[in-house]
């Protein structure tokens, strides 16, 4: 349904109620990243902590959801358990088609249930469920259990936490259909705060479409673009994990806490190396043709005749990264194995696995201890961060209690904060240079898709800081309004400017359409006030030396040029959420 | 005569871009349910998925059960559809053996017309368009009305 406003289901957790609002500012935000900080602007409270009842958990999806290819994301925007501030997570699955065909542009979570629920939404249906007997289950036997308890198979969307999510960890992910997830900055902790187990999209509604034949017309014209070109072919072939042996060659691998940047054993968690062995089958988000998401498996021996139990899990290129080159792990079964426990428990494998490659740097250098850990944590040795995996999502004492909430909190507390691989959040798994640091440190959702200053660095040999900062806020903008439509950041290189104008044109949305580059930057600014009206501060943000240590396919990281360029990105971000016009 | 058949479904990925293509061109609708194909995890994305598509049965039950003729079994299999002698009496959708008819909230049936509009976004190559004999001049004319 094209509409001229927003349609968003506000529900109260504490009653159980919803409202249906209809809200303006369509052609202001588009949807998505800019409907996401509008909600909160209306809904947040930007004084309260994270886990004040009041605290809007939003869903937000775009204009072109659903009538395009890749147009399959979902953007869920919260005050972070991590940082306490305002923040987003993006994630697929089948979240953005079922949430359309709920109707609806954005649901809006408040309060807290008072015992632990599920909420159901449908296109004619809002229903709070208590699941207690859930609670405390993983994020496996959660899904299978609520698959058998509602309809709507194949055309729903089952979003659930595991035990960190219930302990509200800053490090606890929302799974997605048990494939994706809504991983990163604490969007598992903030529902367990509101005892809310699940959220459950049952996509049964529908809309007519446009008259006339240029829609679909329109619509094959992307499709061939997506698939009968190469351009998707490295998400079709090997995914994001074909980045494993670039990356490596390039000398840009962050290896055992970043101690090195490259290291031989990379072939045994190479892209290539997962889908000779190890891959399983591929899974697609709903309404994307190219089918990224990669399936392996993680097989377990529990009795010695040769009796064994398996499990499906999907593997990327950083879940690798932080399940394997961080931790020294090079087999890419115990890759697979860590990534098990990671989903069962709820985890977001790139927070999880930085901070025990932290740890395990830290106890090496007896800056804590066995007793801190209650394990012989070592690189390599996957068995014994296994357990560690479940210790840090149960907090089971003082120390993993600390470290999840983040690991230069621990080191704030225990020391080595030198080392302690943290750029607003823990690292991705890319070190390309000064550009892709300065970017992940001060980028508006801390990740490596905030802008691709890791393609900056590794095509630019320049240290030019007016022409690096300009293309990250460029960068930024334009990635805002995609992750406002909502597309796939993977479909970038084909949704050029003027393929999203004719988009949003031919689905009516010609305002839209008319402005995209103006309302980019309002998104962007927008996006920036929120945040900085939570409490960030981008002048405070460091970057530990650590990063400075390292050497690259340009050779020694240029400490002065990272800090002056910090420097300067901090005082634009500044500018751009400054309440006067830009 | 031709009709769809889902022969290499075990490479489906759940897009849906098949069911997307379906109410997009053959019904003029943005739906993954108002469509002759229909995807589902079996059990559990784990598990893989099915399609819940005709199987052009001869004689279809559906047709049988449809009392005012907007069902009408097609010549090699599945049916005619004559949506404007459709009363949405609902009695297609439990007549079908596999579950391939899907009513909309207001009771019209939607089901496979085996024109196999949505064959060519399947990025896998599950689904097909099979032959299974002449068909008849008149039901092609049929078939032109029904979509």
């Amino acid at each position: 349904m094209i509409r001229d406003y927003f349609r968003v289901l506000v529900v109260d957790l504490a009653s159980g109620k919803g409202k249906v609002e209809n809200l303006p500012g369509r052609d202001e935000v588009a949807g998505g990243s800019g409907l996401g900080a509008l909600l909160f602007t209306k809904y947040g409270q930007v004084n309260s902590p994270w886990d004040a009842p009041e605290q809007p958990l939003i869903f937000a999806i775009g204009p072109l959801t659903g009538y395009f290819p890749l147009m399959s994301k979902t953007v869920a925007a919260f005050k972070s358990p991590y940082h306490d501030q305002y923040a987003e997570s993006h994630a697929g699955g089948r979240s953005a088609l079922a949430l359309k065909f709920c109707d609806l542009d954005a649901l809006v979570i408040t309060g807290q249930a008072s015992r632990p629920s599920a909420l159901v939404i449908g296109s004619r249906h809002l229903e709070l469920k208590d699941v207690s007997y859930l609670w405390g289950l993983d994020v496996y036997e959660s899904g299978k259990m609520l698959r058998r308890m509602l309809k709507g198979s194949g055309h729903r969307s089952i979003m659930r936490i595991g035990p960190a999510g219930e302990r509200r960890s800053p490090m606890a992910g929302i799974n997605v259909d048990s494939y994706r997830h809504f991983g990163r900055l604490g969007g598992g902790g903030v529902m367990g705060a509101k005892n809310l187990k699940a959220v459950v999209f049952i996509g049964d509604g529908n809309f007519p479409l446009m008259e006339g034949k240029d829609y679909p017309k329109l619509f094959e014209a992307v499709h061939q673009k997506l698939t009968a070109t190469d351009m998707m072919q490295k998400y079709h072939n090997l995914g994001t994990p074909v980045n494993v042996m670039v990356l490596n060659e390039l000398k840009a691998l962050p290896w055992r806490n970043l101690q090195a940047t490259t290291d031989p054993e990379a072939t045994g968690i190479s892209g290539e190396r997962f889908a000779e062995v190890a891959l399983l089958r591929n899974h697609a988000c709903a309404g994307c043709p190219v089918g990224c998401i990669h399936i392996g498996f993680s097989r377990e021996k529990f009795h010695a005749d040769y009796r064994y139990f398996y499990r499906q899990v999907s593997y990327d290129h950083e879940p690798i990264f932080a399940a394997g080159s961080m931790l020294g792990v090079t087999d890419c079964f115990a890759v697979l194995d860590l990534l098990d426990v990671t989903e069962q428990m709820g985890l977001d494998v790139m927070s999880a696995g930085v901070a025990l490659a932290w740890a395990t740097e830290a106890l090496e250098k007896g800056v804590i201890s066995e007793n801190d850990t209650l394990l012989p944590l070592k690189f390599g040795h996957h068995e014994v961060y296994e357990e560690a995996l479940r210790h840090l999502a149960y907090g089971v004492n003082d120390f993993y209690r600390l470290l999840a909430q983040g690991t230069l909190k621990a080191a704030a507390h225990y020391g080595g904060q030198d080392f302690a691989c943290v750029l607003g959040q823990e690292m991705a798994g890319y070190a390309t240079g000064e550009v892709f640091l300065a970017s992940q440190a001060l980028g508006f959702r801390h990740s490596h898709l905030d802008a691709a200053g890791y393609a900056y660095d590794q095509k630019h040999y320049d240290k030019d800081i007016g022409k690096a900062l300009a293309f990250l806020e460029k960068d930024e903008a334009s990635r805002a309004f995609l992750t406002s439509l909502v597309a796939c950041l993977f479909a970038r290189g084909v949704y050029t400017d003027e393929l999203v104008a004719e988009c949003l044109q031919v689905v009516g949305y010609q305002a839209l359409a008319d402005n995209m580059g103006a309302v980019a930057r309002h998104i962007q600014k927008l996006r920036w006030q929120t945040r900085l009206a939570t409490g960030f501060n981008p002048a405070g943000v460091t970057i530990p030396r650590r990063f400075t240590e390292i050497t690259t396919f340009k050779g020694p990281l240029d400490a002065e040029y990272l800090r002056a360029l910090k420097d300067a990105y901090a005082r634009r971000i500044l500018e751009l959420g400054s309440p006067e016009p830009d | 005569m031709k009709i769809l058949t889902t022969p290499r479904l075990g490479r489906c990925i759940g897009c849906h871009s098949c069911s997307l293509a379906c109410a997009r061109l053959v019904h003029k609708r943005l739906s993954w349910d108002m469509a002759g194909i229909r995807i589902g995890s079996a059990g559990g994305l784990s598990t893989g998925f099915e399609a819940r598509t005709c199987l052009a049965c001869n004689p279809a039950p559906c047709a049988t059960a449809c009392p005012t003729g907007a069902y009408a079994q097609r010549r090699g299999g599945g049916v005619i559809v004559r949506k404007n002698l459709c009363i949405r009496c609902g009695l297609c959708a439990p007549a079908c053996p596999v579950g391939a008819i899907y009513l909309d909230p207001t009771g019209e049936p939607f089901v496979c017309l085996h024109c196999g509009r949505c064959v060519p976004y399947c990025p896998h190559d599950c689904l097909e368009m099979k032959d299974v004999g002449p068909g008849s001049p008149e039901s092609a004319d049929l078939k032109e009305v029904s979509s």
